[in-house]
């Protein structure tokens, strides 16, 4: 008996965070079918949330590394577009899109390497530093690019738009993309070496750094795979709607944030969840959308986004305050 | 019995100050030795050495008797000795497997972690060293667990690191008498493995209880090395340790 008590007392403290912002999603659901049953069995609800999912998880699952890794990253909203750019304007030069997709993905990873070396080497505050980073590249992009927009409409007959963002039997191909970064993101974190060593350096840095872990490269490779993550963002709805805007991002930053924690992961560190983190860029996602769908103005929308996101932390606070 | 480490008239100086003054000690296997001293009398410079932080300026370090130049902290890990210091090294939500392999998780290619095999050594690790409770095992969060209990997490993960000889720095430091009985316990169990365990503490109590063999350090000179058997009571220890304080 009491081993089946530590059983379930070990599950839950793994899965009770998950467990929690899929119970809040479930609500949500059950709200809208209740509220508005004509607007949610309409299938174009589910078919716009399905097309904003997947950017928002690129977003998201990476952040949870960080956030896990005890840092936070602004910039994220800003690499996207910078990542963007890139791809849009080789594109526009004629390079192969292939070719570009790796660049653009590649620029993403070394503006993480460059804000997180940054941050962990002159020990700077990240979110400071990287609301900072935020402006600062945001102001780059509008410079380069004269805040003109770049259309892609050549990104259209290349190979690699079927394979990403096509459509396979109704469903946007950047739903099956999205849903193996989330696999290869549950293991990455829980599974590997990578995501053991974010946790632990969250956690307690100094415990990590005792036991021979190098909490710095740790904390910059987090920042790198939050710069990946940005990018891939970027560029997969560069190529939906082929089209680079300079502004295009921004929306991104808060939402983004508010789905990792609504989703479970605590801003102190040390823990997170990519389980919890996909439902809760469900609830944003379909909050974003549901509440036009159920025909209410847009005003509501920023008033529920934040209603949810105070009742979700107050939701996950039962289960328990930082353990030292 | 063999001796894991000897430290041979050992000096070590800082500046103008001797911080230890030809020391002499040696642990041998499967024995528990109390080290005490008041504060400043050198017992932090004596652990310090020991485990490779500092080389010594005069006197020779021999392990299993053979003697070892340029001592440092890589060689001490590869000689089996290991620190658990006071704040253990632990990070309180993670698991108790996770916490024993930090930085030295079981890897497949690639990188991803043999859990299975983690957790099935973890298990192992914890019963051998004495956690009894059916509530705690391998998966259990290190949060969960009594001030005695992490410290039994910290030793156990000395073992896997393959430790003859595990140095304690204050592992009794502010726990109820509870919870160091459980302490005693795991270092029961690690003399049992015939492993060896150094014991600092500053309560002579908690040293005479359990200790086979006891060195008074002061101002740097080990002044005093005595069996359990020369001494009937922690009373007797006290007298003695404060005897040689003054009259030195």
């Amino acid at each position: 008996m009491s081993n089946n008590n530590s059983y379930l007392s070990n599950y839950f403290h793994r899965n009770g965070r998950a467990l929690g912002s899929i119970g809040y999603f479930v609500l949500l659901m059950v709200i809208f079918l209740i509220g508005a049953p004509e607007a949610w069995i309409r299938p174009n609800l589910h078919q716009s949330v399905f097309v904003m999912m997947p950017t928002l998880i690129f977003l998201t699952i990476p952040l949870v590394f960080l956030v896990a890794s005890g840092e936070i990253d602004l910039s994220f909203a800003s690499t996207y577009a910078v990542a963007a750019y890139v791809f849009a304007l080789l594109v526009k030069n004629g390079v192969d899109p292939a070719i570009c997709l790796v660049l653009g993905i590649f620029t993403g990873a070394a503006i993480g390497a460059l804000v997180g070396t940054l941050i962990v080497v002159f020990r700077l505050s990240s979110l400071v530093a990287s609301l900072g980073v935020l402006f600062l590249l945001r102001g780059v992009i509008l410079l380069l690019s004269n805040s003109r927009s770049i259309t892609i409409m050549e990104v259209e007959n290349h190979w690699i738009y079927p394979l990403l963002v096509g459509n396979f039997y109704g469903f946007p191909m950047q739903i099956f993309w999205a849903a193996i970064f989330v696999i290869f993101c549950y293991y990455f974190f829980n599974k590997h070496v990578f995501g053991i060593h974010i946790q632990h350096v969250g956690d307690n840095s100094v415990s990590a750094e005792q036991m021979g872990i190098n909490v710095n490269a740790v904390k910059i490779k987090a920042f790198m795979f939050v710069g990946i993550g940005s990018a891939i963002g970027g560029i997969f709805t560069t190529m939906i709607t082929y089209t680079f805007f300079p502004t295009q991002g921004f929306g991104y930053l808060l939402l983004a944030l508010a789905a990792v924690f609504v989703g479970g992961t605590p801003y102190w560190g040390g823990l997170g969840t990519i389980i919890g983190a996909v439902f809760g860029v469900g609830i944003i996602a379909y909050m974003e959308i549901g509440i036009i769908a159920i025909g209410w103005s847009g005003e509501w929308r920023q008033f529920f986004n934040g209603l949810i996101i105070l009742l979700a932390l107050l939701g996950h606070r039962l289960h328990g305050e930082r353990v030292r | 019995m063999e001796n894991i480490i000897e430290l041979d008239n050992v000096t070590k100086r800082f500046g103008g100050i001797t911080a230890l003054n030809k020391a002499s000690l040696k642990v041998t296997r499967g024995e528990v030795v109390g080290l005490i001293g008041d504060n400043g009398a050198g017992k932090s410079t004596l652990i310090k050495t020991l485990v490779g932080v500092y080389s010594p300026d005069e006197g020779d370090i021999l392990i299993r008797g053979k003697k070892v130049n340029a001592w440092n902290a890589l060689k001490a890990r590869e000689s089996g000795i290991e620190t658990v210091f006071q704040d253990r090294a632990l990070t309180p939500q993670q698991s108790i497997v996770k916490n024993i392999f930090m930085g030295k998780e079981l890897r497949y290619p690639f990188g991803f972690i043999k859990e299975k095999e983690q957790i099935f050594e973890a298990n192992r690790l914890i019963r051998e060293i004495g956690f009894t409770s059916k509530l705690i095992n391998a998966e259990s969060p290190v949060g969960n667990l009594s001030g005695g209990e992490r410290q039994g997490v910290a030793i156990a993960r000395a073992i896997y690191n393959k430790a003859e000889l595990i140095v304690l720095d204050e592992p009794t430091n502010n726990l109820s008498l509870n919870e160091t009985q459980k302490v005693f316990d795991f270092v029961l169990n690690v003399k049992k493995s015939n492993r060896s365990v150094l014991f600092i503490g500053h309560n002579i109590y908690h040293v005479y209880d359990i200790s086979d063999r006891f060195v008074i350090l002061d101002r740097g000179e080990v002044v005093h090395q005595l069996n359990k058997n020369d001494i009937s009571t922690p009373e007797e220890l006290m007298k003695i340790m404060r005897d040689t304080i003054g009259a030195h």
